[in-house]
């Protein structure tokens, strides 16, 4: 269950610079169709990407359809970036295309989650460096790549930064070892079980079965 | 002192992982088709188990047919395979399933109320980005992902970064044909939609005591628009009668046992709030949303607001981007806009008392021509209420279309959508671009100010016209 550990993400990166990007913009419901979670970078940004719903050619105007921006691995947004539904095939999606970290001023808690789960970072800087750290990547038509530096905790791109962020402790080693959440969380089985054993006794009205 | 969020989580620290993370313990785990099907299928794949089936439930509710008469197919092309797959690896789990055809069937957030799976409290999660809706019975509930949702599945826990608290304190009371979604609107239009980012709110004061407990859910779900990590209101006499005789409340001498320990569940007088923030629930007015965003939301009698440098949330370009999606421009007068549809139903919005409410607006009278109007209750306890209530009738008579229960159009993961740049009046939680549809304008309001609004054929104000 575990997965590849990230040192340092480094490749060109992609400016949305809106806010509330919604998980909905990210990967629209109808582009979910397995019961799985790959299939999902085709329908990435969908809505923006494409010319029409259920289409596949490329709207000319969107930056993701054009070198060097197809290729990004740094998606940068405004805030409150993965705002609306929990999908998590937002972050699939992001991550089967390509995409390594995201930079954005702030994050919807529950995006953000799903991004530390599934080796996407989540880059959080103040928004006049997100701004122009976006900014400057426009202006070079992204010419000068990004990098992400997960020893150092910064983000630059040319003479843009290097900007510091953070990341609790439990996120960065779950990202930077490749760590799996449960595989951690299952060394404390026996705190979990002890913490259960007291809890029926405490609150036996949880523990009530369904009846059919 | 100690704030209710405190005394839940304290109760629930398992471990403290460092750095304001903590090991939690879960204690009632709700999946749908959507995201649990998913979840649930992983956990076998990685030849793990689902630890407590007796605390896992799950619903059919994102992508099911709402149409009368459905079966497994869905208009999505592959929303059977989500169907088949999460009812085969809900019962291989052992979990409890309200299947299609079973009269409890609904959408998650309606369901676990009336089953009395929420309970105060209790951690409560669902990969749903709305469960704070089931804050209204003083639980910490909240939406998580489905890997989350795998980890609770199998460890009965969950890592979590420790919010910080916000208490939003509604004074007075709501006027005549106001209810909690425009209060939510009111909340949402103030601080921004991500004004409660990082924190667990609680709902407090007189202005929340005097709310029944379905207009607290309404309130709770759209704390998800302020990206609250929570919504919490300290369960009270409302919230006990609420829970009386659920299936899986507690019932005899243990329910006596539980209301003992659930009377403590108050903030303390002297707890102390990350944030405070005041509102005089008189000051709200019937609210509707003009933009793609639910900040973007102004009294009806309003007009379109001119984007305003240090003022507006927000930028300029995000302000013009959402006027144009919108067919709209600044100055553009709210009330009297003609609409193509109008659709009441979803977690926000689909409760008996929503389905009164908007009833009670449409008795007697007909949907402008032209306009199409969808009802969808939250369950089939909702829906057979309505029905023997006589609600059902009064909006059919209207010119409603009276639909399974489900979260049917309030997004399109069921294939079904509004048309092309069509207007529609939405009780729904979101007006993101496209939700409900191809480029589909979606503005958000109360089941009141929508219902009104079909008869009217353009977007009404509920306090005019409508019988007392």
């Amino acid at each position: 269950m575990s997965r590849d550990p990230i040192q340092t993400i480094e490749g060109s990166a992609l400016p949305l610079l809106f806010d509330n990007i919604d998980t909905d913009i990210i990967i629209p419901s109808r582009e979910m169709k397995s019961v799985g979670k790959t299939g999902l970078a085709d329908g990435l940004f969908a809505g923006w990407r494409y010319v029409a719903v259920g289409s596949r050619e490329a709207k000319p105007d969107f930056l993701m359809n054009r070198p060097p921006f197809d290729k990004a691995v740094v998606l940068i947004a405004g805030e409150n970036v993965g705002c609306g539904s929990s999908r998590e095939h937002a972050v699939w999606a992001l991550h089967e295309y390509g995409f390594r970290a995201v930079v954005a001023p702030s994050f919807n808690p529950i995006f953000r989650n799903n991004c530390v789960r599934n080796g996407v970072v989540p880059v959080q800087l103040p928004a006049d460096q997100a701004g122009a750290l976006g900014e400057a990547i426009q202006a070079a038509d992204g010419a000068e790549p990004v990098i992400v530096d997960l020893d150092a905790m910064t983000v630059r791109s040319g003479a843009t930064g290097p900007f510091a962020f953070v990341l609790e402790d439990d996120a960065r080693l779950m990202l930077c070892n490749g760590w799996d959440a449960v595989d951690l969380s299952l060394q404390h089985k026996g705190a979990i079980d002890g913490w259960r054993d007291a809890d029926r006794q405490r609150r036996p009205w949880i523990y009530l079965k369904a009846g059919r | 002192m100690s704030s209710l969020f405190e005394k839940i989580w304290r109760d629930h620290v398992i471990a403290d992982l460092g750095d304001g993370v903590a090991l939690i313990a879960i204690d009632r785990l709700m999946l749908h088709e959507r995201t649990g099907g998913v979840a649930l299928k992983a956990v076998t794949q990685a030849g793990r188990a689902v630890a407590s089936p007796e605390r896992v439930f799950a619903v059919m509710d994102h992508i099911v047919d709402t149409l009368p008469g459905r079966s497994d197919d869905t208009l999505m092309p592959t929303g059977k395979a989500f169907i088949i797959e999460t009812r085969d690896a809900a019962k291989a789990a052992g979990i409890t399933l309200f299947d299609l055809g079973d009269p409890r069937q609904g959408i998650c957030h309606v369901v676990s109320p009336e089953q009395g799976i929420v309970l105060p409290g209790a951690t409560l999660v669902c990969p749903d980005s709305h469960t704070g809706t089931q804050g209204a019975f003083g639980a910490l509930a909240w939406g998580i992902g489905s890997s989350e949702a795998e980890h609770a599945l199998i460890t009965g826990t969950l890592r979590v970064r420790r919010p910080l608290t916000m208490r939003i304190t509604v004074s007075g009371r709501l006027a005549a044909g106001v209810s909690a979604k425009d209060l939510a609107l009111h909340l949402i239009a103030r601080i921004g939609s991500d004004g409660a980012q990082g924190y667990a709110v609680e709902f407090a004061g007189q202005g929340i005591a005097a709310l029944d407990i379905e207009q607290r859910q309404t309130l709770c779900n759209m704390a998800t628009e302020m990206s609250a990590f929570s919504a919490l209101i300290a369960p009270d006499e409302v919230t006990f009668a609420a829970l009386t005789g659920r299936p899986l409340a507690p019932a005899g001498a243990l329910w006596d046992q539980a209301v003992e320990a659930w009377r403590e569940l108050v903030s303390d007088a002297d707890a102390r709030f990350d944030r405070e923030i005041a509102v005089d629930a008189a000051d709200v007015e019937p609210m509707i949303s003009w933009g793609t965003s639910p900040q973007q939301a102004v009294p009806v009698t309003a007009v379109v607001p001119a984007y305003e440098e240090g003022r507006s949330r927000g930028t300029a370009a995000n302000h013009a981007r959402s006027l144009s999606y919108m067919g709209l421009e600044d100055g553009v007068a709210l009330k009297g806009l003609p609409i193509d549809a109008v659709f009441i139903g979803s977690c926000t919005n689909s409760r008996l008392s929503d389905l009164r409410r908007a009833a009670k607006q449409v008795a007697g009278r007909k949907v402008a021509p032209g306009v199409r109007a969808i009802c969808v209750p939250g369950s089939g306890a909702v829906k057979a209420a309505a029905e023997a209530e006589g609600i059902a009738a009064t909006l059919i008579e209207a010119g409603f279309e009276w639909r399974e229960p489900g979260c049917s159009m309030c997004f399109f993961a069921g294939g079904e959508s509004f048309g092309l740049r069509e207007r529609v009046l939405s009780t729904t939680n979101r007006n993101f671009e496209s939700r409900q549809g191809p480029e589909t304008r979606t503005h958000i309001a109360s089941p009141e100010l929508v219902a009104a609004s079909a008869i009217a054929g353009c977007i009404a104000d509920p306090r005019e016209g409508a019988p007392a």
